[in-house]
C-alpha cells in the first residue's frame, strides 16, 4: 500500500501586480477591474508533472538544488497548498517538520506553547496532556517549560518545536531540511527519532541539502530538477548522479551531456555511472592462492584487484570498495580518504589492491561496490553491485558478521562434540 | 465549505487557547497590560465628556443625555471592540503568514481569534461600565438587559463577517488596511455614539439607519441608559439576519481565497 500517492502533480505559483509584489486595491481602481487584478501577471512552474509514489514504512529522501520544487513537493505532500492539477493522497496522519516551532508566541510559558502548537498540529488536549511528559524530556527543557519562550536559547525553542511535532506520533512525517540548522548533539537525537519511526515502519520523506544523509537514512532518493523527477530510485545512485552534474556544470559549462541517471539502473540496483575521468577497467576477486575466484570460503583470505586508467592526470581522487549482502545491506565499506591516504597523483594506468585477510562472513551470497570518485564525492567511475561472490561455510550460522569464537562450557554441562567456531 | 466549517468547529479548543494565549501575552507583557487595553476609550472617554460639557456645554442640544459620561461609555466601549477587531483583522493573516505557510491550520481561525479576543475585552470592559452604573446609581431594568447578549451576539456576527472579509481581502489589497483605517473614522462620526439618534437632525435619520452600527449603539444606549422600554429591536434583529447573510457570503469569499493565502501572505 501507498502511504503518499503524487500522480502528475503540476504546481503554478501565480504572481500578482507587475512592479509589487503584492497589488494595492488603489492600482487595482486605477487600472480598471478589481477582478483583472485578481488574476495573475505571471506565474511560475514550480512542480511540472511529478509522480512520487512512496510505500509505508519507506524512508524517501527528495533532493534536488534551490529551487527544484523539493520544498512546494513537501508542502502539498502536507496539504498546505494544492496542486494546480494532478493529485496528492496521502494515507493515515501527517506531521511536517517545516519550520520547527512555528507558532510558538514569545510571551508566554513553554508549556502554554506546547498545547497550542500541538492543538495547530492537530492533536486533542488531552493527547497533548499524555504526551506532555514525552515532549518535555526529549526536548530537555526541565524546569525551563514554565518559562516563557523568548528567554529560550535558539537550541531550547527548535528541541521544543521537534519535540511537539514528533510527538504528533505521524504516520506520515515530512521533514524539511531541519537538521540543518541544530548543533551536533541535536542531529543526532533527531537521527535515532527518525530511526525508530523506520523501526516502528512509518513513513517518512525528508527533504535536504545533506547528500551524506540521504544515502545513509533513506531507503530511495528522488533527484527534482526544475520541477520534474530527474532522477530516483537507489540513493547511492541518484546522489552520484545529482553531484556529477552539480560538479560538471561547476567545472565546464555542459560541454558534455551529464550521464543519463535512467540509462543502467536494473531491478536490485546495479550499474555504473560517473565522469570516466578516471576508470575502473577490469575488477578481480582472488583467493590465497592467487586464482581468480566466485566462491570464497569463510574466514580465509579474500584479495580484491583493480586496474584503473586515468587519460589525463588527475591530483584529486578516492578509491573506495564496499561489500553488501544480496539484499544490499552494507557489510563494510571504506576508501582510500577514510583512511587517512593523501592522493597525489593518478595517470596513466594502474591498479590498487586490497587484501582482507580473514573473511569473517556467514555463507551467502555479497555484491561488491568499486569506485574511484572525488573527494567531495563526485564520481569518476562508479560500479554499484556489479561483482559478486559467494561465502561457503560448512556451518549454517545466521546473520552476516562471523567473528571468530569458541565455546567453552563449565560445571556439569558435557557436550560431545564441541562446536567450534572455525574451520 | 460545510467540510471546513466543520473543521474550524474542530479547532473550537485551538480558538480558546489562542484567545487564552492573547489575553495572557497582552497582559502578562507589560505591567499595565490591563490597563492598556482600556487606556484608549478611557481617554476618549475623558476627552469627549470634557470638550461637550465643559468646553461646550451648548452644543448637545437636548439635555436629556446626563450623565454624559455614562451614554458615551455606552456606545465608546462596542466601539471599540469593532475597531478593533476589524483593523487587527486586516493584518492578521500577514502577521501570522509563518504559520499559515509553515503549518496546516485553517487560516480563519486567526481573524476569528482576533474577534473572540476583542468580545472578551469587551466583556471585562463591562465592568467599568457596571462601576459608573453604580456610581450613577441608574437603575437597570432586567428585562431590558436581557437584550443584551443579543445584540452581543448581533454585533459578533456582524463583526465576524467583516473580519473574514478583510482578512483574505487585505491579504491581495494591502492598502485595504488603511483604506479600513480612514473610513473608520468615518464611521465612528457616522454612528450616534457621542450623539443620540434623538439629537440627529430628523432629515439624516434615514441615512444613520442604514448604518448597520447605529441600531446596535442604540440598542445599548436604550438598554444600559436610556429610560422607556427598548423598542428597536425589530430593527436589531433584522441586522442579526444581514449579519448571517454577511458572515456567510465573507466565509465563501474566504474559502475561495483560501488556497492563495499561503502564497501570498
Amino acid at each position: 500500500m501507498h502511504a503518499v500517492e503524487v500522480r502528475d502533480v503540476r504546481k503554478i505559483y501565480r504572481r500578482y501586480g507587475r512592479r509589487k509584489s503584492f497589488g494595492t486595491l488603489k492600482s487595482a481602481l486605477l487600472s480598471g477591474g478589481v477582478l483583472r487584478n485578481l488574476r495573475p501577471d505571471t506565474t511560475f512552474l514550480a512542480l511540472d508533472g511529478v509522480s512520487l509514489d512512496v510505500e509505508a514504512g519507506r524512508t524517501v529522501g527528495i533532493i534536488g538544488r534551490n529551487g527544484s520544487g523539493k520544498s512546494s513537493m513537501l508542502k502539498l505532500i502536507a496539504g498546505i497548498g494544492k496542486p494546480t492539477s494532478g493529485t496528492v493522497r496521502v494515507s493515515g496522519r501527517v506531521s511536517a517538520l517545516i519550520e520547527l516551532g512555528a507558532g510558538f508566541h514569545p510571551e508566554i510559558s513553554g508549556r502554554e506553547n506546547v498545547f497550542i502548537n500541538g492543538m495547530m498540529l492537530g492533536l486533542s488536549k488531552a493527547e497533548i496532556a499524555r504526551r506532555f511528559d514525552d515532549i518535555v524530556s526529549f526536548a530537555e527543557l526541565g524546569e525551563f517549560i514554565d518559562e516563557p519562550v523568548k528567554t529560550y536559547s535558539s537550541g531550547m525553542y527548535m528541541r521544543l518545536g521537534f519535540a511537539v511535532a514528533i510527538n504528533v506520533d505521524p504516520d506520515v512525517l515530512l521533514v524539511d531540511e531541519v537538521l540543518a540548522v541544530g548543533d551536533e548533539a541535536f542531529t543526532h537525537k533527531c537521527l535515532e527519532k527518525f530511526a525508530e519511526f523506520k523501526r516502528r515502519r512509518k513513513t517518512i520523506v525528508l527533504v535536504t541539502h545533506t547528500l551524506d544523509l540521504v544515502t545513509r537514512l533513506c531507503d530511495e532518493a528522488v533527484w527534482l530538477d526544475g520541477g520534474k523527477v530527474r532522477a530516483a530510485g537507489d540513493p547511492k545512485r541518484v546522489v552520484d548522479a545529482y553531484l556529477l552534474e552539480v560538479a560538471s556544470s561547476e567545472n565546464r559549462p555542459r560541454t558534455e551531456a551529464p550521464p543519463d541517471p535512467a540509462a543502467a539502473p536494473d531491478s536490485n540496483g546495479a550499474g555504473r555511472w560517473g565522469s570516466r575521468e578516471a576508470e575502473i577497467e577490469q575488477v578481480e576477486l582472488l583467493r590465497a592462492d592467487g586464482q581468480p575466484a566466485h566462491v570464497f570460503e569463510s574466514g580465509q583470505p579474500m584479495r580484491i584487484r583493480a586496474h584503473v586508467r586515468a587519460p589525463r592526470p588527475l591530483q584529486d581522487f578516492v578509491f573506495g570498495i564496499g561489500i553488501f549482502t544480496a539484499d544490499g545491506v552494507c557489510c563494510f565499506g571504506t576508501n582510500t580518504d577514510i583512511e587517512g591516504g593523501v592522493p597525489r597523483e593518478l595517470s596513466g594506468s594502474g591498479d590498487f589492491t586490497v587484501d582482507i585477510d580473514r573473511l569473517d562472513l556467514v555463507a551467502g551470497a555479497y555484491k561488491l561496490d568499486v569506485a574511484v570518485h572525488r573527494h567531495d564525492g563526485v564520481p569518476y567511475d562508479y560500479h554499484r553491485f556489479l561483482y559478486s561472490f559467494r561465502v561457503a561455510s560448512p556451518v549454517k550460522d545466521t546473520g552476516i558478521y562471523r567473528p571468530r569464537h569458541r565455546w567453552t562450557f563449565g560445571g556439569g554441562i558435557t557436550i560431545a562434540e564441541p562446536p567450534g567456531g572455525q574451520p | 465549505m460545510l467540510a471546513n466549517l466543520r473543521q474550524v468547529f474542530r479547532y473550537r479548543a485551538l480558538i480558546s487557547s489562542l484567545v487564552a494565549r492573547e489575553l495572557k501575552a497582552r497582559y502578562r507583557g507589560s505591567v499595565l497590560g490591563f490597563l492598556w487595553t482600556f487606556a484608549n476609550p478611557l481617554l476618549l472617554l475623558g476627552i469627549y465628556t470634557f470638550v461637550f460639557t465643559v468646553v461646550m456645554p451648548g452644543s448637545r442640544g437636548g439635555t436629556r443625555l446626563e450623565p454624559y459620561a455614562l451614554f458615551l461609555l455606552c456606545g465608546i466601549l462596542p466601539w471599540t471592540w469593532f475597531q478593533t477587531s476589524v483593523l487587527e483583522s486586516c493584518t492578521v493573516l500577514v502577521a501570522g503568514g509563518n504559520l499559515i505557510r509553515k503549518v496546516l491550520f485553517p487560516a480563519e481561525v486567526l481573524p476569528i481569534v482576533t474577534v473572540l479576543t476583542g468580545l472578551v475585552n469587551f466583556a471585562l470592559s463591562l465592568l467599568i461600565l457596571a462601576a459608573f452604573l453604580a456610581y450613577y446609581a441608574r437603575p437597570v431594568s432586567a428585562g431590558e438587559l436581557a437584550w443584551l447578549p443579543v445584540i452581543v451576539l448581533v454585533q459578533l456576527t456582524f463583526t465576524l463577517g467583516l473580519s473574514l472579509l478583510l482578512s483574505s481581502l487585505t491579504v491581495h489589497f494591502r492598502d485595504l488596511r488603511d483604506l479600513a483605517a480612514n473610513l473608520l473614522t468615518l464611521w465612528f462620526w457616522g454612528t450616534p455614539i457621542i450623539y443620540s439618534m434623538s439629537q440627529a437632525p430628523e432629515r439624516f435619520h434615514r441615512l444613520l439607519g442604514w448604518n448597520p452600527l447605529t441600531h446596535l449603539m442604540v440598542a445599548y444606549q436604550s438598554v444600559l441608559f436610556l429610560e422607556g422600554p427598548y423598542d428597536g429591536w425589530p430593527a436589531l434583529l433584522w441586522l442579526g439576519v444581514l449579519s448571517l447573510a454577511l458572515l456567510g457570503v465573507a466565509y465563501f469569499v474566504f474559502d475561495r481565497l483560501r488556497d492563495t493565502l499561503a502564497e501570498e501572505v
